[in-house]
């Protein structure tokens, strides 16, 4: 019953890619200014925003790991292997952005980068979570998952402060499409396009992120056992 | 002021006294890096008021480094932190004690640095000097309170000299960036830094705050 409700949910992220692509490519209409190159939003906005709620669920993991350590192991343990999944899957995301974001500004713009809020926020981001993974990786035993927490918690934090400076400084990157003033919007088959493509990413970034934490949950539980055959040793 | 606090810092105060480590490696090296600057960008004129501010800030930040390092890789010898960890004093006086010495410790790096600085970069304060005086604390302090945090939070991985700044830089830029620009518009007059240097203060809240919360997490992670 699990495989096939697996087999479903990898078939309809399949179709959903497919369909988003096809939207992205063939139907939404060139656009007005800019021609064919916008349709990189159809990318670059759904990964901004799957990356952005994986850090958040980083976020949540590193709290929770805090929170449970002392009274309720196996809890934390969960949380903590939500924090790795999100901070990882977050960084290849925010590595499609950051990727995708140049190549639609040397059009658009005529420049590769610029240190605009958003980009910066982005980039720092980006950095923020990189350093993190680092320090799983550099800091041994058990205590890594404490450090980590701790780290993920500072990060989190920095990621207001950064967009606040940046924005008194200076921003470039386009006003809000959706909300904004007059004049923003899109045309209603751009929009669904977008939308198409937000679910599709969304369900893929799921997938992955759930692959990642189950993953981390079996090395949990190889560590548990070695230390346990260990010590009966 | 407690008197746990008081004897932490007066420790490492005689610390330093004695072997005057910290200050004399961050002085030289200091040094080296604005002289480094000096030779890569021959800075004249009217572009040398521009960069100063960047490059005094990025030679600070260069030079704490090892200085932040050796405050706890002291405490690592002769298992002096885990005689700390069972004191029952909380973390959070062990944490500004050394926090107040290594601002200390910078901050007259900085001041013997200025004249330095002046000379090789010839420059003259074209905004209000004084604010200077508020900028760079506010900066060092921004830069040891999470500089000591994350030492100490790195200090038991592996490599740790390495991976002190490999965390540090990205928290610190927001921080950096104020700082520089303050810095920048002091010197050239041209804009005013009010705006960064409440910034830089409204950083130093935060994150002093939540350090002296998470430092005892950080202090007794097993």
């Amino acid at each position: 019953m699990k495989k096939l409700a697996i087999g479903l949910y990898l078939a309809i992220t399949a179709a959903l890619l497919a369909w988003g692509f096809y939207q992205a490519i063939y139907v939404a209409p060139a656009d007005a200014m800019q021609g064919e190159v916008y349709r990189i939003i159809f990318y670059h906005v759904p990964s901004a925003s799957v990356a952005f709620l994986f850090f958040a669920i980083s976020l949540c993991g590193s709290i929770g790991f805090l929170a449970f350590r002392r009274n309720h192991a196996n809890w934390a343990q969960i949380a903590d292997a939500w924090a790795l999944a999100g901070a990882e899957v977050g960084v290849v995301f925010c590595t499609v952005v950051l990727i995708t974001g140049p190549i639609w500004g040397r059009r658009a713009w005529g420049i590769w980068w610029t240190w605009d809020a958003r980009l910066t926020t982005t980039l720092v981001l980006w950095l923020i979570y990189v350093s993190y993974l680092l320090l799983r990786r550099f800091v041994a035993g058990p205590q890594m998952q404490t450090l980590a927490a701790v780290l993920g918690i500072f990060g989190a934090l920095d990621v207001p402060i950064v967009y606040m400076s940046n924005r008194w400084w200076r921003t470039q990157h386009p006003a809000p499409v959706f909300g904004g003033d007059s004049g923003s919007g899109m045309a209603p088959a751009m929009v669904t396009a977008l939308m198409w493509n937000m679910l599709a990413w969304l369900l893929w970034g799921l997938l992955i992120l759930g692959l990642r934490y189950r993953v981390e949950r079996q090395q949990q539980k190889f560590a548990e056992r070695d230390a346990q055959v260990a010590l009966e040793a | 002021m407690t008197s746990a606090l008081w004897t932490h810092l007066v420790k490492d105060l005689r610390i330093e006294w004695r072997s005057r480590e910290a200050i004399n490696s961050m002085l030289f090296f200091a040094l080296l890096v604005v002289v480094l600057f000096s030779l890569a960008f021959s800075p004249r004129g009217a572009f040398s008021q521009e960069i100063s501010g960047g490059v005094i800030c990025v030679a600070t930040l260069f030079a704490s480094m090892s200085a932040l390092n050796q405050a706890w890789a002291r405490e690592i010898r002769h298992q002096v932190l885990d005689a700390q960890r069972m004191a029952p004093t909380p973390g959070a006086d062990l944490f500004l004690a050394k926090v107040m010495a290594n601002f200390l410790f910078v901050s007259i790096v900085q001041l013997v640095l200025a004249p330095v600085f002046l000379v090789f970069y010839n420059l003259r304060v074209q905004g209000q000097a004084w604010q200077l005086a508020l900028v760079l604390p506010l900066g060092t302090w921004a830069l040891v309170a999470n500089g000591t945090f994350f030492a100490a939070l790195s200090i038991r991985s592996r490599n740790r000299e390495l991976l002190l700044p490999l965390i540090l830089f990205p928290i610190f830029m927001p921080a950096l960036l104020a700082m520089v620009l303050a810095t920048g518009s002091i010197l050239t007059g041209d804009s005013d830094p009010t705006l960064w240097i409440k910034m830089l203060a409204g950083y130093d809240i935060i994150f002093t705050t939540v350090s002296l919360l998470l430092f005892d997490v950080v202090l007794h992670a097993e």
